[in-house]
């Protein structure tokens, strides 16, 4: 019982201190499982981050992780494309998921300078979803090879394909 | 020939592929390395030689079809893959497992991660060259193994738990299986730390090398002993304890510097503390329900089903078209041997998931290496790779 009312009151502080920072960037909060889930519009994610990072009352110091969605099959499927961070704060143990959504080519800013972890992750959303990442130092396929065609995570992307990605050499 | 991301090499330096069927990269591992002499002057990890496409083969399989693909990311810790795909869905559909059920998880992901850490152990001193290690590490390992398939039947990819609960039951005699395996095994401790802790050899290999500081660490997302060897007291399962860690004592070594030999010390430390963890959930384990009720998620005893036309109704319906989970994302950590495993599962409201993504600790700690590596000589790159106990399996999904 008291877990779950701290966890509210939790939840509740990091909304209020979002709201105060950026009231009217917030598209879309919410709350589900006990977990907080806030939409941004991608020009004010590095600015939300970093604040949120450097906050002494929240400081989500650890990036747990950037996951990229492909809307496509959804309900509401526009704009297309979702990247998630899973922010963490080792203080106060607690998380925080930021969302920000794009629609096919637009980049979103990369939150490398908030979060050098971020390299990679960011890496990985490029190569399976062919979202690009707007001031990464390295954007690179990383688990796919560099002459790989289309991004295997992406909904209209076929579970079963062999795609041909070497040559036969002529006999 | 150079791969994307590394520079111009200059005439002094030289570019060496190291990788990846290199025996020291744990799996298929390639760095690029620059070397002015046997100086490391940079380095550059290229990942993706193992990517089986865990995560969207998951999107194509029902809830409880997807388990066993889970098995195969950190293959030597599969029971900690399980278990961190069954919470996030759990979680999801808002139920928990029953008392029993939750002591023999407990009880079984600690022992992974004795045999996890007994494998790292293993490869990370022959790696380092002292070679007997790793045979008495094995010998653990087995009776480990042994447990594994008492319960399940496979020694290796177990696939034990299930969403709601369990596959079945401890199996007679279970218990006394792992007393004798607790009775025996701090004296195995003894006998590794005797071989390695105050041996000159070892210690000129590990200590002070592949240093990183506490806050470039937390910068790189590091979770796990690699983290707790900087200083960090971060254990997920002390922080935000699931499957009722918070009722039972233990105690989260942590380090000072963050070198190879704290990474070494940390997890000889958390095996001992697997151990405490083990016992006390031996006293706990009280006779009692091992899965959730609800014939929605959990398939009916095999007696019912000649018996009882709803059993039969639910059987059929549950191996046909599974369950439905509310629309909605979650996202579970759990302390895997490795890290901080997190999985961020989204649900469209059908009987398959949306998107499931694997926050794998061995991706992230990897991402460190250049940081401990670049400035040291080629030889202790080994030695940092060991230290940070990663899984191919994993890092490329």
């Amino acid at each position: 019982m008291t877990e779950a009312t701290t966890g509210t009151r939790a939840e509740g502080l990091v909304l209020q201190r979002l709201r105060a920072h950026v009231g009217e960037a917030l598209l879309d909060v919410k709350v589900w499982r006990h977990e907080t889930t806030v939409v941004l519009a991608p020009k004010d994610l590095v600015r939300v981050c970093r604040r949120r990072r450097d906050e002494s009352e929240l400081a989500f110091d650890f990036l747990s992780s950037v996951v990229g969605v492909d809307r496509l099959n959804l309900a509401e499927c526009s704009p297309r494309f979702e990247v998630v961070y899973h922010l963490y704060s080792l203080q106060y143990k607690r998380r925080l998921r930021l969302k920000v959504r794009v629609n096919e080519g637009e980049a979103i800013p990369s939150v490398i300078g908030v979060w050098e972890s971020a390299n990679w992750h960011e890496r990985e959303v490029f190569d399976l979803f062919g979202v690009p990442f707007e001031g990464h130092p390295d954007l690179r396929r990383i688990l796919m090879p560099d002459d790989w065609e289309g991004h295997p995570l992406r909904k209209d992307y076929p579970v079963e394909a062999s795609p041909k990605w070497w040559e036969e050499e002529p006999a | 020939m150079v791969g994307g991301g590394a520079g111009v090499t200059t005439p002094r330096t030289m570019t060496l592929n190291m990788g990846p069927q290199h025996p020291s990269t744990h799996g298929v591992l390639r760095l690029l390395l620059e070397l002015d002499g046997e100086v490391v002057v940079r380095c550059v990890p290229h990942i993706g030689y193992l990517h089986t496409g865990i995560e969207k083969g998951l999107e194509s399989k029902r809830y409880q079809q997807g388990i066993p693909l889970t098995d195969r990311l950190d293959y030597l810790a599969p029971l900690s893959n399980n278990l961190a795909y069954v919470l996030a869905i759990e979680k999801a559909l808002g139920i928990e497992v029953p008392e029993r059920g939750q002591t023999i998880r407990v009880l079984m992901t600690e022992l992974t991660r004795i045999k996890s850490h007994l494998v790292w152990l293993g490869t990370h001193a022959m790696d380092i060259g002292a070679m007997s290690v790793f045979l008495y590490c094995f010998r653990e390992r087995e009776q480990i193994l042994d447990m594994y398939e008492a319960v399940s039947g496979q020694r290796l990819m177990a696939s034990y738990f299930r969403v709601g609960g369990l596959a079945a039951d401890l199996p007679p005699g279970f218990e006394a299986q792992v007393q004798a395996f607790l009775t025996t095994f701090p004296s195995r401790i003894e006998e590794y730390e005797a071989l390695l802790t105050q041996n000159p050899l070892w210690r000129q290999r590990t200590v002070g090398i592949g240093t990183i500081r506490a806050a470039d660490a937390i910068a790189l997302g590091v979770s796990g002993p690699a983290l707790r060897a900087c200083g960090v007291a971060y254990d997920v399962r002390r922080a935000n304890p699931y499957c009722g860690y918070e009722r039972y004592q233990f105690e989260v070594p942590i380090g000072r510097v963050g070198d190879v030999y704290e990474r070494y010390t940390i997890r000889m430390a958390e095996m001992r503390q697997s151990h405490r963890i083990v016992s006390q959930a031996l006293q706990r384990l009280a006779p009692g329900p091992i899965n959730v009720a609800d014939p929605k998620v959990v398939p009916p005893p095999k007696r019912l089903l000649k018996t009882s036309m709803e059993a039969l109704i639910h059987h059929f319906k549950l191996y046909s078209e599974g369950f439905a989970v509310p629309a909605g994302e979650v996202y579970q950590a759990i302390e895997s041997p490795k890290g901080e495993l997190g999985v961020y599962l989204v649900s469209d409201g059908s009987n398959r998931p949306y998107r499931v993504h694997y926050r794998a600790p061995s991706f992230v700690n990897l991402q460190a290496l250049p940081r401990m590596v670049e400035g040291r000589l080629v030889a202790d790159v080994v030695a940092v790779i060991g230290s940070l106990d990663i899984v191919l399996g994993e890092i490329d999904r």
